[in-house]
């Protein structure tokens, strides 16, 4: 009876051709007063089940911060000063971005598997439409990449990840210093011709731990007592400096 | 050495922020002004988010300043009876100048609101200080050149006479109660705690001394920013206490060496400093609103 329903099993379930099996360096990654920025290792290999077919395998691979909405604005010159008169509203942005791959993305990616599975940071930033009155929206995102690259928060790493024989392979993904707490999803995407035979998804967890737990917490939910406190420490650290540069002049 | 700020959610040189407290603290102690105007650009530009630095900034100098003002009372140059006239309408001042200052947020372009005014101020207060200051060096030069004689005018004729004897003066309590409402109410709109305003307030309107003007000052703003900070931690959690810490460790050593200093410096050379130090920051404002920015587009997260 086992038998015959796994047998069922198998003919019912289309047999994957090639399968992800994926291992994280890490599954969380713990902010302490110290934290200065940390190196995931991603790797993992490809199961399959027949001959590796024609033509070449690719690795994509995304990690993505918490989302959140944003707004963007842009500076224009109004009666000799720059002040800010254009404002688009981003629907939900990454904090965190990152997405390396076997080669260049366009190679490796076909535009309609990018639009299905949000790949490209272009694609991961979700912006509805622009208000009233500005033409270029598309300059807003641009500078919001431009920027965030800048801080190394929105990174693209071509040729970032090795594959080996078709089956292993491994890339490595630097999280900056100012990581934002949360669920980091980690997405690895097999490609052949552009398009995506398999996918995998993780969560790697960035928390904070220890002290600086302690103290987030603190200042949501007991607010008047971390005000009170930062209070106390700024009283009693400006008496100590006195008392101190008393002792010290005799 | 690599700290990661629990609130502002940023990692930051340790070093830099015990120097840059340490820096502004010596200008506290020297100037009497809280240092407010200088270290929240200064923030700005290491990274940290804005709405932190304001906050956090406010608790700093509750501790440059307590530690000013201690140096400053065992050398009695704090006239507490008029810190305290000033602080009762600084504080009346605040309370109004919030209600203004949501008014303006209501109508948009509040940053460009406090831009100007920081300009305007900081410039207007800067120049008058530095001519004033340039002449009366010039007086001591010239030898057998009488000190000026403290003018009589409708200040005196005033009811409600006080005497203030560490300032020297018998004066009615309303021009200090009106300037503390004034500087009150621009320090809620601008988010400093009004030292820069308040010193030249007090030597040139009231005719304090400098010297017990820097004291009486510290005095004062220890309460504004006391009561910054808890607004702030209560309604916007936005106080970065380990940013804080760093920061008034440099502060406090900062201020009692300030302080220092200023006793040995004559009361002319104290006021030209700060005047040119208020045009210094007045004029890098003016260059940021007149000169092309090189990144047109800023990033804000959404319902700050």
């Amino acid at each position: 009876m086992l038998r015959l329903a796994l047998a069922l099993l198998l003919i019912i379930t289309p047999a994957m051709a090639e399968e992800v099996v994926l291992g994280l360096s890490q599954d969380e990654v713990a902010i302490n007063a110290t934290f200065d920025g940390d190196d995931i290792l991603i790797f993992g290999a490809v199961k399959r089940e027949k001959a590796i077919p024609e033509g070449p395998l690719e690795v994509i691979v995304t990690v993505a911060g918490p989302s959140e909405p944003l707004t963007v604005r842009r500076k224009d010159r109004r009666l000799g000063i720059w002040v800010n008169v254009d404002a688009v509203v981003i629907d939900e942005a990454p904090s965190f971005y990152a997405v390396a791959s076997t080669g260049p993305l366009e190679e490796v990616l076909s535009n309609t598997e990018d639009l299905r599975h949000k790949i490209t940071i272009n694609r991961a930033i979700r912006f509805v439409g622009a208000p009233q009155g500005i033409s270029d929206s598309g300059s807003f995102t641009e500078a919001l990449i431009r920027i965030r690259k800048e801080a190394d928060l929105y990174q693209t790493l071509e040729e970032a990840v090795d594959i080996a024989q078709q089956t292993l392979f491994r890339t490595q993904i630097n999280l900056p210093a100012n990581l934002v707490e949360g669920g980091y999803k980690t997405r690895i995407f097999l490609t052949r011709g552009g398009k995506v035979i398999d996918t995998y998804e993780r969560v790697l967890d960035v928390r904070k731990v220890g002290l600086e737990r302690w103290l987030y917490n603190m200042a949501h939910e007991t607010p008047l007592l971390y005000g009170l406190m930062s209070l106390a420490i700024a009283i009693a650290a400006g008496w100590g400096a006195s008392a101190a540069f008393r002792v010290i002049k005799g | 050495m690599q700290i990661y700020l629990p609130i502002a959610e940023v990692s930051v040189n340790a070093f830099l922020l015990l120097g840059l407290g340490g820096i502004v603290g010596v200008l506290s102690g020297m100037f009497g002004v809280g240092g407010g105007f200088l270290m929240t650009p200064l923030l700005f530009f290491i990274g940290i988010p804005p709405a932190v630095a304001v906050a956090t900034e406010a608790n700093q100098i509750v501790a440059s300043s307590f530690s000013g003002v201690l140096a400053h009372l065992r050398r009695k140059t704090v006239d507490l009876r008029m810190g305290t006239v000033l602080l009762v309408g600084g504080l009346i001042g605040a309370a109004i100048g919030v209600v203004i200052f949501n008014y303006l947020k209501a109508l948009g372009q509040v940053d460009l609101l406090v831009k100007l005014c920081y300009v305007l101020f900081l410039g207007v207060v800067g120049s008058l200080m530095f001519v004033e200051s340039l002449n009366a060096i010039r007086r001591a030069k010239r030898p057998g050149a009488r000190p000026q004689r403290k003018k009589h005018n409708w200040i005196h004729a005033l009811p409600f006479k006080m005497k203030f004897r560490v300032s020297g003066l018998y004066i009615s309590v309303i021009p200090p109660v009106i300037v503390g409402i004034t500087v009150g109410i621009l320090a809620a709109i601008m988010g400093v705690g009004g030292g820069f305003i308040m010193v030249p307030a007090m030597i040139y309107l009231l005719g304090m001394p400098t010297k017990v003007v820097v004291g009486t000052s510290l005095f004062q703003i220890i309460f504004v920013t006391a009561f910054t900070t808890l607004l702030h931690a209560t309604t916007n959690f936005t106080v970065d206490i380990a940013l804080a810490v760093l920061l008034l460790i440099g502060g406090v050593i900062g201020a009692q060496i300030g302080t220092q200093i200023g006793v040995k410096m004559k009361a002319e050379q104290l006021r030209i400093l700060l005047a040119i130090m208020v045009l210094a920051v007045c004029g890098k404002l003016a260059f940021d609103l007149l000169v092309m920015p090189s990144e047109l587009y800023s990033i804000g997260f959404e319902g700050h």
